[in-house]
């Protein structure tokens, strides 16, 4: 019995001695000229252009990806001692949470001009790096532009029984219902969502099983953001069995929402770190994102993917995204209609 | 000694208990055991107590959704999920366990290598490949339809599908504590069962089955909690477990009051789970009889069942292995077709495979003094403390994460983002299925054995090495084996607490996967597989090895 005691003491010993002294080997030697960037869109897309900015300034950048969410909880968990310089989030919700905790710092308005008003914060604490436009992604075997309605209020038509998918989870899905608190009002949202659920839709995880879903037929149309499709096409080949409809009338169904960056006011490396937002805002890497994942470039003059409704010609809500962060309300509303647990 | 050893009486049943030391601890066992194992269990509650500080800042609102009629509907059906997956999990780890350790079923060493790998398939890739294959108007659907006819498939969303592969992906967690207690029962008594006229299939359930059932409910209350934790299988299935509801908290709302109210409600059902683990173990004890136990145990001839026996291995391994390979592969050839570019993966798997061997060696060392403490000190505060260490392995890992992040980033700053701050939350995500492992093993070690070395004038030390090691070796391989898998496959952790640019396997799966490139998740899925299965193999065939030698 009395055999495990000096073994166990020598392994506690050896246990707390590992994890010290490998402490001074982990931590991170931090010069100024490394900027440390919280990244919740993917590294597939996003390392490429990060490459492309140290190469052309010198400065490196250190990453840490994840989900926009995760990240904007490890943020708001680690306070004022962040040792991140920026966070480039997927939707202005994960935005919205970290400048509520005033975790963001005020960009210099020679940034924030570049973009259209509709896509910056307010307060000019986070800025819009690529849009995304909201469509309805639908089976192209069986359906046709034709047989799709004019807004989303055709949807909740009982035709649609059991055809559609969406993802009630994702933040772009919540953000659309936000706009339709906004322009419709609550009750008109409500009965929306209502009407949609009465036809039995079928819930996704997130975009993209939505958009394999409407391809294989598993359903007829899909509530999704207008990008995933390209992603799949460049996979798969031209076969892929759905194609993105642009809602005619607009509203809503047609919200642009972006992705965006913003600075963390504790972050040492402010000059770099601007340095890198205006880099994002250049035409290099605009372009980048136009052709590469397939997104809006939000600076005039880029070539967009062919194929895409240009911006302008989107019947898109001219709304500001910076209303459009009370994600809460939209997931009560949400809970309460039976779309979420 | 183990001449001394040989003359103890052998004897059937139960040995009797040699009431060895006084019961108040000794100084010893204060530095040696108490200590160690209080210190583990404190570091494992870090989690528990960044929970009731959150939950501390929880308003009105969070009060009125968790006092929902939803929320029991929630929490029944994640008990109902947890209880089904582990019975199901328990039906299949148990037969193939004991045909991969005692039978002569065709090429068992290969069954013995394949049948745990699936438990390095993280969830939420399963569940995906899962639905290109098997899913409503999925590929083998599309096949069917082709060649049969059949339209559609029935639906596998919901109970069914999250059931279904959350008993593939995690039935391993039995059957590698299964094996372990296996290959060290006591062959005498199956001996003895079976000269005293009982057939093989009584003896199987009156003899061996009594003696692997701590390690069944070691293997089970893993399964169980592991469903509750699981998030990836059930978000693709669209199976509404609490887990679920807590990342829609984070995802949606970054109300982190609510999230963390939500898990405290997630570890008082780990609570009632492991009590009611504790209340189904009986007292029984099963240390061996005698030493004559390093004899291997007599091979059992399946003679007609060897057919149905092989056909269940090759259907278990072709629908929890094979069937997402063959996926993954498919993906990979099209991607190329298509002109996708693999970059090189040496890195992450260098990664995958330093972070995992680290964690399996540090959780082993943490697990040794709080299973020898469980079983050496067998008291209401022992067991309290061992089964502290499992509460933590039913939370999400996410929670776990940022419980390190505020308490590494505001009060270890030197240690945060670091590699030991990330190994350390591997240890924390995964200590049970060490401590479990070790504990199953050294319940067969009857304490008279240690205490014959003591008295023949050996160090602890040299006991340990000499006599304890080697009779809980494949306890001790168990559970470094499931730290490794699992942790091969860990990701809310690694993404949130890695140092920067510490890619792994599973951090590629995952980013490339939640962008739709399938091509190039699936190499590192499957280097995952692959560079998983060699230690297994190892591990694996040196114990069969050594069972033949002795």
């Amino acid at each position: 019995m009395k055999s495990q005691h000096e073994f166990i003491i020598i392994s506690t010993l050896v246990l707390t001695g590992l994890l010290f002294s490998a402490c001074t080997l982990g931590s991170s030697d931090e010069s100024s000229n490394t900027l440390v960037l919280y990244s919740g869109r993917s590294e597939s897309l996003v390392e490429p252009i990060i490459t492309q900015f140290t190469e052309a300034s010198g400065i490196e950048v250190q990453v840490r990806y994840g989900s926009t969410a995760e990240l904007a909880a490890t943020l708001l968990e680690e306070g004022e001692n962040s040792p991140a310089d920026l966070f480039f989030a997927q939707d202005p919700g994960g935005l919205g949470a970290v400048a509520d905790a005033g975790l963001l710092a005020q960009l210099p308005f020679d940034l924030m001009y570049l973009v259209d008003e509709r896509f910056r914060s307010p307060q000019n604490l986070w800025v819009g790096i690529s849009g995304r436009a909201r469509v309805v992604v639908y089976n192209s075997e069986r359906l046709s532009p034709d047989d799709l309605p004019e807004d989303l209020h055709g949807f909740t038509d009982p035709a649609w029984k059991g055809r559609i998918g969406l993802p009630p989870t994702n933040g772009s899905f919540q953000t659309m219902i936000t706009g339709m608190r906004q322009v419709w009002g609550e009750e008109a949202t409500r009965e929306w969502l209502l009407g949609i659920l009465a036809n039995e839709p079928v819930f996704y995880e997130k975009n993209t099983p939505t958009v394999a879903a409407v391809a294989s037929g598993e359903v007829d149309v899909g509530f999704v953001n207008h990008y995933y499709l390209y992603r799949f096409i460049a996979e798969e080949g031209e076969g892929f069995a759905a194609r993105n409809y642009f809602l005619p009338s607009g509203g809503p169904g047609s919200l642009v929402m972006v992705s965006g960056i913003g600075r963390i006011a504790t972050g040492q490396n402010e000059a770099a770190a601007l340095e890198f937002i205006e880099f994002l805002l250049s035409e290099t890497a605009q372009q980048y994102f136009a052709s590469e994942t397939f997104e809006y470039p939000l600076i005039p003059d880029i070539q967009i993917f062919t194929g895409l409704t240009p911006l302008t010609e989107l019947n898109a809500l001219d709304i500001a995204l910076g209303d459009l962060s009370d994600l809460q309300g939209s997931v009560e509303l949400l809970q309460e209609v039976g779309a979420l647990p | 000694m183990s001449e001394i050893l040989r003359q103890q009486p052998s004897q059937l049943r139960r040995l009797r208990v040699i009431p060895s030391q006084a019961r108040y601890p000794t100084l010893r066992s204060i530095f040696g055991l108490w200590i160690p194992t209080i210190f583990v269990a404190g570091l494992v509650l870090l989690p528990i107590f960044y929970l009731i500080l959150r939950a501390y800042g929880a308003d009105q609102s969070t009060w009125e959704q968790i006092f929902r009629i939803q929320t029991l509907e929630t929490v029944g059906r994640t008990i109902w999920l947890a209880f089904a997956v582990t019975l199901a999990s328990t039906a299949i780890a148990v037969p193939v366990a004991w045909l991969t350790v005692r039978s002569d079923l065709p090429f068992r060493r290969l069954w013995a290598v394949l049948t745990p790998l699936p438990l390095v398939i993280p969830s939420y890739v399963g569940a995906y490949l899962m639905v290109s294959t098997i899913g409503p108007r999925g590929l083998f659907q599309n096949w069917l339809e082709s060649s049969l006819g059949i339209e559609r498939f029935p639906d596998i969303y919901g109970f069914p599908g999250a059931m279904l592969i959350l008993t593939l992906m995690s039935y391993p967690f039995i059957l590698l504590s299964v094996r372990a207690a296996l290959q060290k029962i006591d062959p005498a008594l199956e001996d003895a069962a079976r000269s005293l006229g009982l057939n093989a299939w009584s003896t199987f359930w009156r003899v061996t089955f009594p003696q692997i059932r701590p390690a069944i409910a070691a293997g089970g209350l893993l399964v169980a909690l592991y469903v509750l934790r699981d998030f990836g299988a059930v978000s693709i299935m669209r199976y509404n477990t609490f887990t679920r509801v807590i990342y829609i908290q984070y995802q949606s709302s970054f109300n982190r009051s609510t999230a963390a109210v939500l898990a405290l409600v997630l570890v008082s059902i780990a609570i009632l789970i492991l009590a009611f683990e504790i209340w189904t173990r009986g007292k029984a004890r099963y240390y061996r009889s005698d030493a004559s136990a390093s004899k291997p145990a007599a091979v059992i001839q399946l003679g007609r069942w060897r057919w149905p026996a092989l056909i269940f291995c090759s259907l278990l391994v072709g629908a929890a292995l094979v069937m997402p390979a063959g996926m993954l592969i498919f993906w990979l050839l099209r991607g190329l077709e298509a002109g996708e570019q693999i970059g090189s993966l040496w890195l992450a798997a260098k990664n995958s495979i330093l972070g995992s061997s680290l964690a399996s060696g540090v959780t082993l060392v943490a697990a040794l003094p709080v299973a020898a403490l469980a079983i050496r000190r067998p008291n209401p505060v022992s067991r309290l403390l061992d089964r502290l260490t499992y509460i933590a392995f039913a939370l999400p890992g996410i929670v776990i994460a940022l419980a390190l992040v505020f308490f590494g980033a505001n009060f270890a700053p030197f240690l945060y983002q670091t590699l030991p701050l990330l190994v350390f939350a591997y240890a924390i995500l995964f200590l049970p299925e060490a401590v479990g492992a070790v504990r199953t093993s050294m319940l067969q070690v009857p304490p008279n054995f240690e205490e014959a070395g003591r008295s023949l004038g050996q160090k602890p030390l040299q006991v340990f090495q000499k006599i304890t090691m080697p009779l809980i070796r494949p306890g001790l391989a168990a559970g470094a084996g499931l730290v490794f898998l699992t942790t091969m496959k860990e990701l809310p952790a690694t993404l949130i607490l890695a140092p920067y640019g510490f890619k792994t396997l599973a951090t590629s799966v995952w980013s490339a996967v939640s962008e739709a490139f399938f091509a190039r998740a699936a190499a590192p899925a499957l280097i995952l597989i692959l560079v998983s299965s060699l230690p297994l193999a190892a591990l694996i065939l040196r114990d069969q090895k050594s069972e033949h030698r002795s």
